[in-house]
């Protein structure tokens, strides 16, 4: 890492690799595209993630409030795939045709219309079900400005050559400060289970580094079998974004929206950004979110104003009276 | 958040061909042509379904609850029992569950808090009492910075996922991390405040050990260390009662990082309070004038900036008057007021300085604790998160870099 703060290194656009001193020769930077609109909730994601992470499977059971049983993004989770079901037609509400994204292509998707419903979709039939259901796996964003990596006081999570963001094992000592810091509520200190590796340290998606070194594409992307999630480099996958956002308005899908993808927002851009159908909130994402440390050289001149107070009470106490 | 609206123009849903017209040909029916066409009203109708509804009842009250309905994101928070100072916020999120996560922090970081502040206070008194002089005040203050310094340290290394590792803080000096920042403040200080508390070890040593014995020459030095390094640990000092408040606030915990202008004046006062309490308990009254009038002044200002933090923290103030952090902070604000109080009164009488320094050290220790699980419980809840976001969207649009 550098010493170097350059005008945006608390926030703005930047290359993050470029700002943490990586030369000119760098590969460029490399995230994922992940695409819910075409989510299946099939889960291979979250699953190649921990066999190749070797990343501890514990406390999946359901939440009793949807499909969802691995719950959150955390320490021994670094893929999660939400599922959200709504009581809401897939597209359109004043009729027309129906471009849903479930009408064509049978993609096994789970349904629950009464029964019958399932054919009178395939045959077109206008009745079809409110309800819809929203699918996403989020990761860690491996932000521009990583709050995360910001805070570290031992220099454990740092910048990788692709721009990402990775946590070093053997150097981070669990002091827990990432943890409140990241604005997405990525990244935990492993508590479990006994026996695990890594417990009582930081744990969070690595964008599959090892993989990257090799040229390989990581896990999670390899295994999606619709494509949900691309990987690539970030600049051709915005434009690859762009695009498709526009296909699903011009199909009149206007809910999509791209999240984390402009480079001018709170955290500078994520590497890893999302096309959504609903609002971020509605997947447990932050709807607006800002790096903390977009604030933090004004948190430092309170501070300072505070201990300069300090010191000018404790002498006014001294010369301020006798006895 | 982007909205489509803003994507350009360019680009024909046709021309997408390259390395992706396997997904679109595979999975998604919209690259196939076929009639797209969807009436003007049709989209604002769905448009309007998804538009935020900060303070809006009902309008997406789905969304959050999956179909089941079995929880509400916008009802958390709500019925808890205490006073709601607003009126309860509609707020959409995923099945009510948090979106940041809390710190693993326990106990030890809030009583780190509170023993950093009682240290810093107690070097920079005295410092004064050293140059006032004022021998008590100064021993006594030198001997609680060191012992209060002490258990922060166990506190700081105890809390770590990894104590053996603790040392890993020494290998970088990062500006960005106010841990980081502090670790090397309180190594400054504490190098100060030991060569001080050494110092004052030796004054205690019997005499003619200064004229005798293996210990004459170090102690010979003596003069020339004891008052430079307390006042040097009482210029530093000041920075280790304020740069926590910056730690927590450089959080996205929701309570926290709101509170980040006042915050470090809040734990300003509130060292002095509890460090000029202790010095009345352990100082003489006729030495604790300086201290009874600090106390007085620190309480005040933490009263007065704490006001102030609560009103510029919007909804995110509201941890600080639920459950734990609830009872903390009035507890509080009650022992603050009491030991002020106490201490303007307590002029030459023993019995009244000793009850009202422990008042003020108690009510420090209370405000420490509150502001720590007040944060604790904003990051539990997504309300906190989702609510002031949107409502700096609705006023201000989405934060972007100007440039
Ligand atoms: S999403 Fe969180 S954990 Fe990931 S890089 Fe950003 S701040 Fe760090
Ligand atoms: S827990 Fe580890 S990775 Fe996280 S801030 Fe602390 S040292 Fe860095």
């Amino acid at each position: 890492m550098s010493w170097t703060i350059s005008e945006n290194s608390f926030w703005g656009p930047l290359d993050p690799a470029a700002d943490a001193g990586y030369p000119e020769d760098r590969p460029k930077r490399k995230g994922f595209f992940t695409d819910t609109s075409i989510c299946i909730g099939c889960k291979a994601c979250e699953v190649a993630c921990k066999e190749w992470n070797d990343v501890p499977s514990d406390h999946f059971d359901m939440t009793a409030t949807s499909y969802d049983n691995s719950h959150s993004l955390n320490s021994n989770q670094w893929r999660h795939v939400a599922f959200i079901e709504q009581p809401k037609r897939l597209v359109t509400e004043g009729g027309g045709q129906d471009t849903g994204l479930r009408g064509t292509v049978d993609l096994g998707m789970p349904t629950v219309p009464p029964t019958g419903a399932a054919e009178q979709l395939a045959n077109g039939a206008d009745d079809r079900p409110d309800f819809r259901w929203l699918m996403s796996s989020d990761v860690c964003k491996h932000c521009t400005h990583a709050a995360c990596l910001d805070v570290c006081p031992t220099g454990s999570l740092f910048r990788t050559e692709f721009g990402t963001v990775v946590v070093q094992d053997d150097i981070c000592n669990g002091c827990g400060y990432c943890v409140p810091a990241c604005p997405y509520g990525v990244i935990e200190r492993r508590k479990g289970p006994d026996g695990a590796k890594n417990v009582g340290i930081a744990q969070k998606c690595t964008l599959c580094y090892d993989r990257l070194d090799a040229g390989k594409t990581p896990a999670c992307a390899q295994a999606c079998p619709t494509q949900s999630i691309q990987y690539g480099d970030v600049e051709e996958l915005r434009e690859r974004a762009n695009k498709r956002v526009e296909q699903l308005h011009d199909a009149g899908i206007m809910d999509a929206r791209l999240y984390g993808n402009d480079p001018t927002d709170g955290v500078g851009g994520t590497g890893a950004f999302f096309l959504l159908l609903d609002e971020p909130e509605v997947y447990g994402f932050p709807p607006d979110p800002v790096v903390t440390t977009k604030d933090l050289p004004s948190m430092y001149k309170h501070a300072v104003a505070a201990a300069g107070t300090l010191l000018a009470g404790a002498a006014v106490a001294f010369l301020g009276g006798r006895r | 958040m982007t909205t489509g609206r803003e994507v350009g123009p360019e680009g024909d849903p046709s021309e997408d061909a390259h390395t992706h017209d396997q997904v679109n040909a595979t999975t998604d029916p919209l690259a196939g042509g076929g009639d797209n066409a969807v009436g003007r009203e049709g989209l604002q109708g769905v448009r309007s379904q998804t538009n935020a509804t900060v303070g809006t009842r009902g309008g997406r009250r789905g969304s959050g609850e999956g179909g089941s309905g079995r929880r509400r994101g916008g009802r958390r928070g709500g019925g808890r029992g205490d006073r709601s100072m607003v009126p309860e916020a509609e707020f959409t999120s995923y099945y009510g569950r948090p979106i940041v996560k809390p710190s693993p922090w326990e106990a030890d970081i809030p009583a780190y808090l509170f023993a950093g502040g009682l240290a810093a206070g107690s070097s920079i008194l005295a410092a004064g009492a050293d140059l006032t002089g004022r021998p008590t005040m100064r021993r006594s203050g030198r001997l609680v910075s060191i012992g209060a310094l002490g258990f922060s340290m166990v506190a700081l290394v105890h809390d770590l996922g990894t104590p053996s590792r603790f040392y890993n803080m020494l290998r970088v000096a990062k500006p960005t991390s106010p841990m980081s920042m502090g670790t090397w403040i309180l190594s400054a200080y504490g190098a100060f405040a030991g060569a001080a508390t050494a110092a004052e070890a030796a004054r205690m040593l019997p005499p003619r050990w200064r004229t005798r014995g293996p210990l004459r020459r170090p102690l010979a030095l003596l003069p020339y260390v004891d008052r430079p390094a307390g006042v040097l640990a009482a210029v530093v000092a000041p920075a280790v009662a304020s740069y926590t408040a910056v730690l927590l606030s450089d959080t996205a915990t929701p309570s926290w990082h709101s509170a980040y202008r006042e915050l470090p004046f809040v734990f300003v006062g509130s060292a002095a309070a509890a460090s000029s309490g202790m010095a009345m308990i352990t100082a003489p009254t006729s030495e604790a004038g300086p201290a009874r009038r600090l106390a007085v002044a620190g309480a005040a200002f933490e009263l007065v900036m704490e006001h102030r933090m609560e009103q510029t923290m919007g909804i995110t103030a509201e941890p600080l008057h639920q459950g734990q952090a609830g009872r903390l902070m009035r507890a509080a604000k009650a022992l603050t007021v009491a030991g002020a109080a106490g201490s303007l009164l307590a002029g030459r009488s023993r019995a009244l300085s000793v009850l009202s320094g422990a008042a003020l050290m108690a009510g420090s220790a209370c405000t420490r604790f509150g502001v720590f699980e007040a944060g604790q419980a904003s990051a539990k809840d997504p309300k906190y998160t989702v609510v002031p976001q949107r409502e700096r969207l609705e006023r201000e649009g989405p934060v972007r870099h100007p440039g």
